[in-house]
């Protein structure tokens, strides 16, 4: 899932600064799951800018929503009304949920209340880890299922580098190093020999590099869309 | 020049030494964090004629400094043949194969082909690293550059191919251990033609190592150039034997490091420097003769980081200056 974490308050406190009425939309979907943006979150965050606001002698009308997803029409569209009577939405969706509200609603200022950081896992309670880099070319088969683009800092794909040591990874922060881990499960699978063939250089193209992406299905299309 | 017929890679002074079956010298010059061209030549010349090649760093942990081309021609100019390093964290496959052919262009005939120190070491924690293809994939690159003649896309080469005499780093002591021979290997594979090592302190480790590469057979394919770096302090010793990833530094060293001193008064700074470099030299004097009894070592590497005067003491004091004079193949650039 895509995992997100609150901007700092004060950061959020002066991307609102020049607005009265603000809305505050969650999302019910990955940040929620990650607590950082869903209903409990929007409220709390809402409570929080109403008392500072009044505090500092500005009160400002901070009200909250929470929708499914923000990442699909359906579910933004019945925020119409409620977003036409705000100044600002402050959305606490990931980067495509701030994106499709600005873009569903031209004529809002849509500001983010998180900052969208990757896409990973819970690996314990409160921790969460970076797992999948979509770089749209998966080679997971050649690696033992633990994935060098998200996991090396270096984005190697022939094995680990001479800064791997004690079983980390040299940028330190008690970051595993993701070859060391390639290696030992593939050694336990009897299947080192994957790592002697040598990876030719990536194909980037279907990674961020080759632009912003885009997939097609056309059995999944409707006759009305495709024919506009 | 064509240099494909008469059987070498690029026919630089490195290769044709090691091809005469000498024992070779490389050395390392650090370039400036400025634009001043004297700092390469007084280095150049502090090595020149010690040493049979010096490389050039690139951006040394990741610290902007002057490039390796330019601090590598200026090298070339005072007479030491530059080894051009080049990493894959600051330039994609486009910006190196043009820097190559623009290094070539130059006179330079080596290079070694390096991943890159991360970008939060160095004085630009927040950079994008590129990483757009790693060592072995660079390995390839400018093989295929030069005996394929024809860029990485594949598109051939109209007109003059680069050809570099091309090698690589190896960690015997990075993790996992049993890996480091494999690697090895896969970058042998990969067309290096020369390996020059991360420093080498623990020489029982490093013979562990030197034993699994021979029965992989590699040796008998690669120059493997054994890292020796001098001590300069028991500070220094401690700092590599905690701090530094990826290096072995064995108690014993810092120990001796500490006891040159032993008996110096402790407010004559001057005195305790000078005994702890005098050891320091000492020890990779010994250093270099025990690496040198091991099968498969064809050289040494030098990394006197800033300390290029120790170069000249450590290469006379383990028996190897003059340094030969090996046939000339083609004329420098």
């Amino acid at each position: 899932m895509i995992i997100g974490e609150q901007k700092p308050f004060e950061e959020i406190k002066g991307l609102i600064a020049e607005a009265e009425k603000v809305l505050v939309v969650g999302c019910g979907t990955c940040v929620t799951v990650c607590f950082a943006g869903g209903e409990k979150e929007s409220g709390l965050l809402a409570t929080g800018l109403r008392m500072t606001t009044k505090i500092d002698g500005a009160a400002k009308d901070v009200t909250h929503t929470t929708v499914q997803r923000q990442c699909e029409w359906e579910y933004i569209d019945p925020l119409a009304e409620q977003i036409e009577q705000a100044d600002v939405v402050l959305s606490l969706g990931c980067g495509v949920g701030v994106q499709a509200l600005a873009e569903r609603f031209p004529k809002a200022i849509v500001l983010p209340g998180l900052n969208t950081s990757f896409m990973g896992l819970p690996t314990e309670q409160g921790v969460w880890e970076e797992r999948c880099a979509a770089c749209g070319s998966c080679i997971l088969g050649l690696t033992g299922g633990i994935c060098p683009i998200a996991r090396c800092a270096k984005q190697l794909l022939n094995g680990p580098c001479g800064g791997s040591q004690n079983g980390l990874c040299e940028i330190g922060h008690d970051t595993p190093c993701a070859w060391q881990l390639i290696y030992d499960r593939l050694k336990a699978q009897n299947r080192l020999h994957l790592l002697m063939e040598i990876q030719p250089p990536k194909n980037w193209s279907t990674s961020r590099d080759g632009g912003p992406r885009r997939i097609t299905r056309q059995d999944l299309r409707l006759a009305s869309e495709v024919a506009e | 020049m064509d240099t494909s017929t008469n059987g070498f890679k690029s026919g630089s002074r490195l290769e044709r030494v090691l091809r005469a079956g000498h024992f070779a010298v490389t050395a390392e010059l650090g370039p400036p964090q400025n634009a001043d061209p004297e700092v390469i030549r007084q280095k150049a010349r502090l090595l020149a004629g010690v040493v049979d090649a010096a490389n050039i760093t690139d951006n040394q942990t990741a610290i902007v400094r002057m490039s390796s081309v330019g601090a590598g021609v200026i090298a070339w100019q005072e007479g030491l043949e530059p080894v051009m390093q080049m990493t894959c964290r600051d330039r994609n496959r486009l910006a190196m194969q043009s820097d190559l052919l623009g290094a070539y262009a130059l006179g330079l005939r080596n290079v070694l082909c390096l991943t890159g120190d991360h970008q939060s070491f160095g004085n630009h924690p927040t950079a994008k690293n590129v990483h757009d293809l790693d060592s072995l994939q660079l390995i390839q690159m400018v093989v295929g550059m030069r005996d394929g003649k024809c860029f990485q896309c594949g598109d051939a080469i109209k007109g003059v191919e680069p050809r570099f005499f091309v090698g690589a780093a190896a960690n015997p002591f990075g993790d996992p251990f049993e890996w480091r021979p494999l690697r090895l290997a896969k970058k042998v594979k990969a067309g290096a033609s020369f390996i020059q090592t991360q420093l080498i302190y623990n020489v029982p480790r490093f013979a562990d190592f030197m034993a699994r590469v021979r029965e992989l057979g590699v040796h008998k394919d690669v120059y493997l150039l054994a890292g020796i770096g001098p001590l300069k302090s028991p500070g220094m010793a401690k700092y590599m034997r905690d701090e530094v990833p990826g290096l072995d530094v064995p108690d014993e060293f810092v120990d001796r490091m500490a006891a040159a001193a032993d008996g110096i008064d402790k407010e004559d700074k001057k005195a305790r420097a000078a005994a702890w470099k005098k050891e320091g030299i000492k020890v990779a004097v010994e250093l270099i003769q025990q690496v040198r009894q091991i099968e498969g070592v064809s050289g040494v590497h030098l990394m006197a980081i800033e300390w290029e005067e120790a170069v000249r003491p450590i290469v006379e004091g383990a028996g190897l200056l003059p340094r030969p004079e090996p046939e000339p193949i083609l004329t420098a650039a």
